[in-house]
């Protein structure tokens, strides 16, 4: 049996705004195997990015735990995907992807090592030296991307990191971002609200409600990897669950529409 | 071959539009240029001519000539240098312990709300305003210049900084918490860099007080210095000499503008 990687029981998250109370999630519980890439899948406002802010110790939990089991003392235990605007515009370049590393103290020569590597995985050793401001919206994506990466975690936690590109790039760096996890096959916890992109990218995909968030589905998808946006568009099977997932999305939003 | 012709018309039109571009830029600076020696042909015009009273509008070409004189007699740098002194000590007097506390005030919210009334309380007073007090506590000597100074220029640094800290962007401050920076590493990666923009705006702010302030001051009580040089020739009915000091006020806010600029560029590369 393959070893458990994160461990999360009974989570609860309510909000409260001045005498309003939002139950952003609840009775969350759920594991991820090793090497395991998660999507969750939900309508905005379901409570996804709350639940990756925790996991990420950006928020506490009301009640409840969670864990991440650890396989090497020196390893950071999670780093988080961010969005585009996540890359830090007084850093160059190579300084965002070192980020990590250096809040770490990681020797030099190592950091440097490691940052190198990844810029070239993303392809961005040409521009290691400028500033984000030179960049377009794809490229800061992987430099988001590479510094996450080269900090080298346990779990890699991802916030809708597409969601602002274009149609084009997003097809693009989903395939960049395949390749590298398939070389380092950490875990991943992905969060989006696009059924295709949950279903090129992940082995298993949970589907949250809203309000309160909860997991109400599990779906496993089992196309054989290396997979292509041509091999998820081709796939009977899958047609069959983009159109089970798209009907639980629908009824989801429209019901909280309804209250 | 029809391609190359339409090639060759579309470049032909594009030069047009392009040189076009060019005279008009041209024409921005010359506008740029024309306007201070207009009005001072117009000025020169005027005050030779008798239509403005020349003992009060003295010509341009006197004030620079009296400028000259008053250079060789070797009087006029010591009353520069004396300023000047002034203006750099006390600059620096104000910013450093303002950039520190406004840091301090954007990063930790205690404090901020601590101290930002007295700021708040303190910041309309005009410093000349606190003159008496502060010759009263720190006397008549050069200190008392360099601590008006720096009261001037301590409120808007202090302001822009901790504003400039409190308005990174939420993103980066959950990037540093997730890549597990410490307080010290916030500080030198995010607090200070980030906050650095807002914070030099507040410094180029300070400068123009800082000048304003130092020549009120030398005005008031000071027998040295441009605000001094400006005084006394007005007591004494000597209006060019007063008209210089007018220019060298107005060339030294200019070059500190133009430093702090230069500072600016140097310090943002990113922007």
């Amino acid at each position: 049996m393959p070893n458990t990687k994160i461990e999360i029981t009974d989570l609860t998250k309510v909000f409260f705004k001045r005498s309003e109370r939002v139950e952003a999630l609840k009775d969350i519980s759920l594991e991820i195997e090793d090497g395991e890439f998660v999507c969750i899948l939900g309508p905005s406002g379901c409570g996804k990015t709350t639940l990756l802010r925790i996991l990420a110790d950006l928020e506490t939990p009301s009640t409840g735990s969670f864990q991440i089991h650890p396989s090497s003392p020196d390893r950071p235990l999670q780093s988080m995907v961010f969005q585009e605007r996540g890359v830090i515009p007084w850093m160059t370049v190579e300084e965002n992807v070192a980020f990590g590393l250096k809040m770490r103290n990681v020797p030099r020569k190592i950091s440097k090592e490691r940052t190198q590597y990844y810029l070239e995985k993303v392809g961005l050793e040409k521009f290691a030296k400028l500033y984000p401001k030179e960049l377009s919206g794809g490229m800061k994506q992987r430099v988001s991307i590479a510094r996450a990466f080269a900090n080298d975690p346990e779990i890699l936690l991802m916030d809708e990191p597409f969601a602002a590109l274009d149609e084009q790039n997003k097809f693009i760096l989903q395939e960049e971002l395949l390749n590298i996890w398939q070389e380092t096959k950490k875990t991943v916890l992905f969060i989006t609200h696009s059924i295709d992109e949950a279903m090129l990218l992940s082995d298993r995909i949970l589907l949250m409600s809203a309000q309160p968030g909860q997991i109400v589905k599990e779906k496993n998808i089992k196309l054989p990897r290396p997979r292509t946006m041509e091999d998820v568009r081709s796939n009977e099977e899958l047609a069959h669950e983009f159109v089970d997932i798209w009907q639980h999305l629908q009824t989801e939003v429209q019901g909280s529409r309804a209250k | 071959m029809e391609d190359q012709q339409i090639n060759h018309s579309a470049i032909q039109v594009e030069k047009e539009e392009y040189k076009k571009q060019q005279r008009r830029d041209k024409l921005k600076q010359f506008l740029t240029i024309s306007s201070p020696i207009l009005v001072l042909i117009l000025w020169e015009f005027l005050s030779r001519t008798g239509l403005i009273d020349h003992r009060f509008f003295p010509p341009p070409t006197l004030i620079l000539s009296t400028l000259y004189q008053m250079g060789l007699s070797g009087e006029l740098f010591n009353h520069i240098e004396v300023s000047l002194i002034r203006i750099i000590c006390g600059f620096l007097l104000g910013v450093i312990p303002a950039i520190c506390i406004g840091l301090l005030m954007g990063m930790y919210a205690p404090i901020r709300h601590f101290l930002s009334p007295l700021v708040m309380a303190f910041m309309p007073i005009p410093t000349l305003a606190m003159l008496p007090i502060i010759l009263i506590i720190f006397g008549i000597g050069e200190f008392s210049k360099m601590v008006t100074i720096a009261i001037s220029v301590f409120f808007p640094v202090v302001i822009n900084t901790a504003a400039g800290v409190t308005n990174i962007d939420r993103i980066y401050v959950d990037v540093a918490k997730n890549y597990g920076a410490n307080a010290k590493k916030f500080f030198f990666k995010i607090a200070l860099p980030g906050s650095l923009p807002v914070m030099l705006e507040g410094i180029q702010m300070g400068q123009a007080i800082a000048l304003l302030t130092i020549v009120a001051a030398e005005m008031i009580g000071a027998n040295s210095g441009i605000g001094y040089v400006i005084w006394m020739n007005y007591k004494a009915f000597l209006l060019p000499q007063m008209y210089v000091g007018l220019v060298l006020i107005s060339f030294f806010g200019y070059l500190f503008s133009l430093i702090i600029r230069g500072l600016q560029s140097k310090l943002i590369p990113w922007k």
